[in-house]
């Protein structure tokens, strides 16, 4: 091998080590950090662990949202027409909340059987729902109707 | 009248822009100057119509024309003017009209500056764009044409705009960031061309660099323009999200960043040249799949306004030809390149090659989290998001060792350098970044904080290597005003730039780790004290504006008694769009800022819920992003760019 041949192999060799070092920490890092997302139903069946962050997401139930009168404490349901959970948020809720509307919520579930979440996410569009939902729910609605 | 007109200029620049396609190309592939000479008649011709299409539907959007679809969705009859124009891209349509015109300015700006071209790399680089323009209008017409009718029977006012798009940021935001994404299309004709001819030598790295630094430039613009823009609009004081729209700019910013030294690399001492094509190639593919993940609506992003499984596909079939053509040429023309000098193991060039693969992995990490979600989805195993705290998690090791690189690199000499001679230049920076590391969270913070320790340490190290690089310039020179004016203008915008990114690391640091945030109920009288501001909640009252009502808040606030300033955040109702928006009230200063916004009106005592937070150095993330902007600037303004250089083409 001529020492250019070979100085081109090292170079090579640290890049693929590199990147497969850098690879595997992703991987990593991303098993620790995904949130998968669970519909009302998935919880009510149990099938949604009790002790991971994930995302549940739904419809408000109208006449659900009850406010703390000292803190910024609400409590609402999430439906996707079949089975409702409950969700506790301390915090502001966004500008596009309100009940009827299709919303995520990222947190845990807690042994009372209802989710506390850390953030509430509404789409910026009122006609925009998020794809989880709208599939979630599409069986759903067709034998609700 | 006037819509059919521009939808009829559409068709005439598509028209010329496919000719562009086929006839400069063909003429050089067979030299035949006559089709070659065609090229810039047809980039002016093309631009021409893009730009009469443009104004058409900016004339039907200041005459509120709601016959026209777009502009009945997109906008009002109460709409300040200013808005109804920008609202030209407040939508998918229009915004890829935009996209099209700004890359037909691209393509004319290519022809006129463009003297020291051969003209057969004129061709083909002009060539090349008139493809990929083929292929955007071709889009924009069969899919998304703004200029479509409700006919017979239109609205008699429009949906109005989208709230959060009626900002200042909306008028800046969406065209600097076009600009960076389309610009990097140069780039990549220029490496086709260069791929085509089988030229590629300094000559060519010199005619590529300058649209490479602008369009970067512009990208980094457009990026510190929106994260500034989010910070103050929607109203809960983040400035950057890892949503996977902001996920798509970033990672041909990255790439591109990797590009522009690997070029300056190419240009100075003739190697990595297969490198720099390949960065070329990679950085506007990843413009075009920015563009894809933001108007098909495949990612759930706070972007995602619109989306249609047709546009998605099309753009998608775009961006796989665009990969898989450029990729299948690389393949075969690549291995004929070669490198016209060597290098040593320890040396600037190969300082600069590991911060490029710096860039290019952390570019990788950040598409792997974007598109992970599609990919799990698409295997049908779930629906999954990947947070931010991913990203964080990779963001901060990768970015610390390349700043650690970045600093060893400024002190190494070309082709071979020696370990004593580092260790000399950089001992002192080393101490003095250490120091500041260790000191900073004690005096600025109550105690140590390896957080602020790391990011204190890289930035100081930035700085300090900068410095230190910039005094030895004057070691031997005679006089101090000579030296200034010798150095060249991308030299000071290197520096400015290389500032920039420690600028933005000290306010990355910083913000993250001494912001204080509280949302509270507050009754009018009530006061909260945060970060030893006292902040006192008088009441809301109701306001009118031009489109909106709004409920405002005056909130005073003083530091140890004595006033700073008032804040009247508000909560606005916009009366067409039935919608509601926060409108956060910020203090602004360097080292500082209040940010005050409303939430929900609580009970009947006039208490609001009120989100108060107190953002140390936060206005450095954006100050940093226009150094960088700045610096990619100035390095246009080299001599050697605009001096004609065919006679130096032939033995560079």
């Amino acid at each position: 091998m001529t020492p250019k041949r070979q100085k081109r192999l090292y170079i090579i060799l640290a890049i693929v080590f590199g990147t497969s070092l850098a690879v595997g920490l992703t991987m990593y890092a991303l098993n620790q950090n995904i949130n998968l997302f669970y519909s009302a139903s998935q919880i009510a069946n149990g099938e949604a662990p009790t002790d991971a962050r994930m995302r549940v997401g739904g419809m408000v139930v109208d006449g659900s949202l009850e406010r703390s009168t000292d803190s910024l404490r609400v409590s609402f349901e999430l439906t996707d027409y079949e089975n409702t959970v409950k969700v506790v948020f301390t915090g502001i809720l966004p500008d596009l909340f309100r009940e009827g509307q299709g919303i995520i919520a990222q947190g845990k579930m807690d042994t009372q059987g209802a989710f506390q979440a850390d953030e509430v996410l509404a789409k910026h569009d009122e006609n925009y729902m998020p794809p989880e939902i709208a599939e979630s729910m599409k069986p759903k609605k067709e034998v609700a109707q | 009248m006037i819509p059919e007109l521009g939808e009829f200029a559409l068709i005439l620049a598509l028209g010329f822009s496919f000719i562009l396609a086929v006839i400069p190309l063909y003429g050089a592939a067979t030299l035949n100057t006559l089709w070659m000479d065609y090229a810039k008649p047809l980039a002016r011709a093309q631009f021409t119509f893009l730009l009469i299409s443009f104004i058409c539907l900016g004339y039907a959007f200041a005459n509120d024309d709601f016959s026209v679809q777009y502009v009945a969705n997109h906008s009002n009859s109460q709409l300040p003017i200013e808005f109804k124009l920008s609202a030209i891209w407040g939508g998918h349509e229009g915004s890829l009209l935009l996209w099209a015109f700004i890359l037909s300015g691209w393509t004319l700006a290519v022809s006129l500056f463009s003297r020291g071209l051969p003209l057969d790399m004129l061709a083909r680089v002009l060539g090349v764009m008139g493809i990929i323009a083929t292929g955007f209008i071709s889009f924009l017409l069969w899919t998304s044409s703004p200029f479509e009718r409700y006919l017979p029977r239109f609205p008699a006012d429009g949906a109005d705009l989208n709230p959060l798009l009626q900002d200042f940021g909306l008028i800046v935001h969406p065209p600097m960031l076009y600009m960076g994404y389309v610009g990097f299309s140069v780039a990549f004709a220029f490496a086709i061309a260069a791929l085509l001819s089988g030229r590629l030598d300094a000559a060519w790295a010199r005619w590529s660099r300058p649209w490479t630094n602008v369009a970067w430039a512009f990208l980094g613009a457009g990026i510190t323009l929106g994260s500034w823009w989010a910070y103050y609009e929607l109203g809960w004081g983040g400035w950057w999200f890892w949503d996977p729209v902001e996920n798509a700019s970033l990672m041909p910013w990255l790439v591109g960043t990797a590009l522009i030294h690997s070029l300056a690399v190419t240009e100075k001492r003739g190697v990595f040249k297969s490198w720099t094509l390949l960065l070329a190639i990679f950085a506007f593919s990843l413009s075009l799949l920015g563009t894809f993940l933001v108007r098909s609506g495949v990612l759930t992003s706070v972007h995602a306004f619109a989306s249609d499984p047709e546009r998605g596909f099309f753009i998608l079939v775009l961006l796989l030809l665009t990969i898989g053509g450029s990729l299948t040429l690389y393949a075969f023309k690549a291995p004929n390149v070669k490198s016209e000098s060597s290098f040593g193991w320890l040396s600037r060039e190969m300082l600069l090659l590991i911060n490029n693969v710096f860039l290019v992995v952390m570019a990788i990490t950040v598409l792997l989290g974007t598109l992970y979600p599609l990919l799990i989805d698409a295997l049908g195993s779930g629906k999954i998001s990947v947070g931010p705290p991913y990203f964080n998690a990779l963001f901060v090791p990768i970015m610390s060792l390349l700043a650690l690189s970045m600093g060893i690199s400024g002190a190494a000499r070309w082709r071979q350098t020696s370990v004593a001679g580092l260790k000399k230049q950089l001992l002192v920076p080393a101490i003095i970044s250490l120091v500041v590391g260790i000191i900073f969270p004690f005096i600025y913070g109550d105690g140590f904080n390896f957080r602020v320790f790391l990011g204190m340490t890289i930035s100081t190290w930035v700085i300090a290597t900068t410095a230190k690089e910039f005094k030895d310039k004057f070691r031997n020179a005679n006089s101090i005003t000579a030296k200034l004016s010798q150095l060249t203008p991308s030299y000071y915008g290197m520096m400015l730039a290389h500032v920039g990114v420690a600028v933005v690391a000290i306010g990355i640091t910083l913000v993250s780790t001494y912001s204080e945030e509280r949302d509270m109920r507050m009754a009018p009288g009530d006061k909260i004290e945060l970060a030893d501001y006292q902040f006192e909640f008088k009441g809301a009252k109701k306001v009118k504006g031009a489109n909106f009502t709004a409920d405002e808040g005056t909130i005073e606030v003083t530091l140890e008694g004595e006033p700073v300033v008032t804040l009247y955040p508000q909560k606005r109702h916009y009366t067409v769009k039935r919608s509601m928006m926060t409108e956060a009230s910020i203090d602004a200063g360097l080292f500082r800022d209040l940010y005050l916004a409303m939430g929900e009106p609580l009970g009947d005592d006039g208490a609001w819920a009120i989100r108060v937070h107190y953002k140390p150095y936060v206005r450095w993330l954006w100050l940093g992003g226009l150094f960088m902007a700045l610096g990619g600037i100035l390095t246009v303004f080299d001599k050697r760019y605009r001096k004609k250089s065919t006679g130096e083409v032939a033995h560079a």
